[in-house]
């Protein structure tokens, strides 16, 4: 593949990843947060968590979809932009992915059809049932391409055979490779905290717009409830995942804290503008002494700088840098905004605070923004390599012309836009409209085609639980 | 003696990419009749009768992509940059297609009407698409050390484009028989009559790809003991063939005493035998009005369709330049794989026939489906 295939065919990769990457971070929450309100609904016979359940699985429907359509597109690339890759590690990741299909797409797929379709089908119980299923199918599915991807980063249990292709040598570690445990808590907990702000967001808009919506108010408690915890705890958890990059991935560290120099008593550089022709980062502003405590090691401890390091190896040091500080300040602002819910929680305020509701609007597309900064760090930190030290990304891709990736390219581009956009608005629509509340179910749906996917839920409501 | 592992995943691929095409065949070919329905109510019901399982079905193409890479890495590697266009096209119109079954539900007049078109357009690109790819692997594709070394059309022949309107019909006569089995009333008897007519195109594309196979492939030709017309056009590469089609033909007319091995043909007109009793119990099961019958005729078809190509082109995985035990991944990745398989696959063929049990029997319009 020659440089501008490869250039495109790394653009594409990119621009294809971030876009499903938003999708599951949804999904992976929504779907044990449906399960949850299920559960409460048979448990409790509340009709509330129906009505919030039935809400929400529409929602749920339109990103799983996309998510499953975007998520197709990822695996086929693989092969046909990076057939090298998949010649040299394809005895090690391949089963990582089948893996994938087989304990979590099928799950999800056809127990998507019951839980969606199924209402006067199958009984409550084994309804739920579906959802759980779902639930776990997109749980296992995190597991194992964040297994796949980890291995990425810090591969382990293989060994090169003759002709330079992998063999696995030991496959407990290569699926629970050392950067592992850290980075699927970190990114399961940033898709629960991703669904959190969602669900908190939009009960506070419907909130803002009527005060006294049972629904909502429901909602809103248990998603701040959510990230009130799981802020906080994620900023451990990625300090965990950020040990964990020190250790086996030095010169990413590097380049996330904007250490040139390597030293002991490493300052902390809060702001400034890398730059890597110059080897040094312009306009800084910096903490002396404090950039080793935040890393946990001994102030005595030298920490490996990029000049340890060969230049050809260096990652665009700038991208790094800054999106792992705009995660950070993602991050900050969740654990403020869960305090101050907290606080308001315990005065009894929650629900009409309307400059908190307000904060919990703006904030709600904030996991997605954080989960595609902490990707960029995470990806373009492993750069040049595709696999860490073991294979470079020029030596990955498929034989292929700069025309063939190109055109690739922009059709993704311009499909992507016309349904990204038409996913978005009818997202928007649902919120926008919110959950039916009490009053409001005497005259449900009627403006809906037959084949509407919750048709059948104001029947079924009728019926009620049956345990 | 153990098991012969890549064998063994060999045919897990085929099972997987059979269960495919029948399945996500029926409900591609639902889109593509979606133009002919009366109107949107037909529609409404069309869709739904598949709503449900449509995206268990395109699961198993999902599988036999990952079981391809992670059981025959080589070939997965080869094959996937071979194919690169169609297997674009074919993603492109899935993502269409796929969302369009949300979106449809949820949009209003315009919107609406955009993603009806949207279902039905990705519907038949996907499936013509699938044509191509199915095409470009019969043709075979260059392989050197190991690598794909052709040119990005190679697989762009009037074969495959041939190939590619075969599939398309086949999936619209699945899709026929399987609205004939889902549904009642005036819906009902119109897929019946689309049944009729797609199972005509489909003897007709069937009938001449088998031929054009025959003609232009004489490693084809050899494996099904007819004689090799083209032997000496061999090296013309992917286009060369077809150009020299119609000299076979004139070839074989001059020449008709041309050895024909019958111990070789005997035993695989078994293969064309079955679609022929597909195709008699599809018209058969038309004729008297069944329900059932046309679609386990469909099915038939594309049985025999499917085994006479694995036949034609067993033992190679990327044909004609990797065998499946030269593409096979290391043992220890297979035996892994065993296990997995093994244990996972039973269980989804198990949840995905309680699914499909779920949602049996007839979908009404007044029902709004459920």
């Amino acid at each position: 593949m020659d440089f501008d295939a490869l250039l495109l065919g790394r653009i594409q990769f990119g621009f294809t990843i971030a876009f499903h990457i938003l999708f599951p971070a949804f999904t992976i929450g929504l779907a044990s947060y449906l399960a949850v309100l299920e559960g409460l609904w048979l448990f409790t016979k509340r009709d509330l968590f129906k009505r919030l359940y039935l809400f929400w699985v529409k929602v749920f429907a339109i990103s799983f979809g996309m998510g499953v359509v975007s998520g197709i597109v990822m695996s086929y690339q693989l092969g046909t932009n990076w057939s090298e890759f998949m010649r040299v590690t394809g005895n090690v990741l391949g089963p990582l992915f089948a893996l994938e299909v087989l304990t979590a797409f099928f799950l999800e797929a056809s127990f998507l059809g019951v839980m969606l379709f199924g209402w006067k089908k199958v009984g409550p119980r084994l309804h739920f049932l579906a959802t759980v299923m779902v639930a776990i199918g997109t749980a296992t599915s995190t597991f194992w391409i964040i297994s796949a991807n980890s291995w990425m980063q810090t591969p382990d249990g293989f060994a090169a055979a003759a002709d330079g292709r992998l063999v696995a040598t030991d496959w407990l570690r290569v699926i629970f490779n050392p950067s592992f445990p850290a980075r699927l808590t970190h990114m399961v907990s940033a898709a629960y905290l991703t669904t959190a702000l969602v669900v908190g967001g939009a009960s506070a808009y419907q909130l803002l717009k009527r005060r006294d919506h049972a629904e909502s108010r429901m909602a809103l408690k248990m998603a701040v409830g959510m990230f009130a915890l799981l802020a906080p705890a994620q900023l451990v958890i990625g300090h965990w995942s950020g040990e964990v990059v020190g250790h086996h991935q030095p010169l990413k560290r590097a380049a996330i804290e904007g250490y040139w120099e390597t030293r002991a008593d490493q300052p902390l550089h809060l702001v400034g503008v890398p730059d890597r022709e110059a080897g040094r980062n312009h306009f800084q502003v910096s903490v002396p002494g404090v950039g080793n405590i935040i890393q946990g090691l001994p102030k005595e401890e030298v920490i490996r700088g990029l000049d340890s390091f060969p230049r050809q190896d260096w990652p665009v040091v700038f991208l790094v840098f800054w999106s792992f500080r705009f995660m950070v300040g993602l991050g900050l602002l969740m654990i403020g905004l869960g305090a101050w819910g907290a606080v308001q929680w315990a005065r009894g305020r929650l629900e009409s605070d309307r400059w908190f509701l307000r904060a919990a609007v703006s904030m709600s597309p904030a996991g997605f923004l954080a989960v595609l900064f902490g990707w960029i760090t995470a990806e373009v930190g492993r750069q040049p390599y595709v696999a860490y030290g073991v294979l470079r990304t020029a030596d990955a891709a498929s034989p292929l012309v700069a025309g063939q990736v190109g055109a690739s390219l922009m059709a993704f581009m311009v499909i992507y836009a016309i349904v990204f956009t038409a996913g978005a608005l009818f997202i928007f629509r649902l919120l926008h409209e919110g959950p039916e509340s009490v009053a409001g179910s005497e005259a449900p749906y009627v403006q809906r085609a037959p084949g509407w996917t919750m048709g059948a839920a104001p029947q079924a409501e009728a019926e009620g639980p049956v345990s | 003696m153990g098991l012969d592992l890549p064998l063994f995943f060999v045919g897990v691929i085929a099972l997987s990419v059979l269960l495919y095409v029948v399945l996500d065949g029926f409900d591609l070919g639902v889109g593509i009749l979606f133009p002919f329905a009366r109107n949107a109510q037909d529609r409404d019901v069309m869709m739904n009768t598949v709503a449900p399982v449509w995206d268990g079905n395109e699961t198993w193409l999902v599988l036999g992509g990952n079981v391809l890479l992670a059981a025959f890495p080589l070939a997965f590697a080869v094959l996937m940059p071979a194919l690169y266009l169609p297997i674009l096209i074919m993603l492109v119109a899935l993502i269409l297609r796929g969302v369009a079954f949300e979106f449809r539900f949820r949009a209003r007049v315009r919107g609406r009407a955009l993603w009806t078109a949207m279902f039905s357009l990705g519907s038949l690109l996907t499936a013509f698409a699938q044509g191509l790819i199915l095409g470009g692997f019969i043709q075979g594709v260059e392989v050197v050390n190991g690598r794909f070394a052709g040119e990005p059309f190679d697989w762009l022949t009037p074969y495959t484009l041939l190939v590619a309107v075969g599939v398309v019909a086949g999936y619209a006569l699945l899709g026929a028989c399987w609205i004939v089995l889902k549904t009642e009333d005036e819906l009902h008897g119109d897929a019946r009559r689309w049944a009729w007519i797609s199972g005509g195109l489909v003897m007709a594309s069937l009938g001449a790809v088998s031929l054009a196979t025959v003609l232009v492939h004489p490693r084809v030709a050899s494996r099904w003991g007819l004689p090799g017309f083209l032997a000496d056009n061999e090296a013309a590469g992917p286009d060369g063939p077809v150009a020299t089609a119609a000299e076979a033909v004139g070839e074989l007319a001059a020449a008709p005493d041309r050895a024909v091995d019958l111990t070789q043909l005997l035993p695989l007109l078994a293969i064309p035998a079955l679609g022929l009793a597909g195709f008699a119990l599809l018209a058969w099961g038309l004729r008297r009005k069944a329900h059932r019958l046309p679609f386990l005729g469909a099915m038939l078809i594309f049985l025999s369709g499917y085994i006479g190509l694995a036949v034609s082109f067993t033992p190679f995985i990327a044909p004609y330049g990797l065998t499946y035990q030269q593409a096979a991944a290391a043992p220890n990745t297979l035996s892994f794989m065993l296990v997995v398989v093994s244990v996972l696959l039973p269980l989804i063929l198990g949840y995905t026939a309680w699914v499909y049990f779920v949602f049996r029997g007839k979908v009404r319009p007044d029902a709004g489906y459920h």
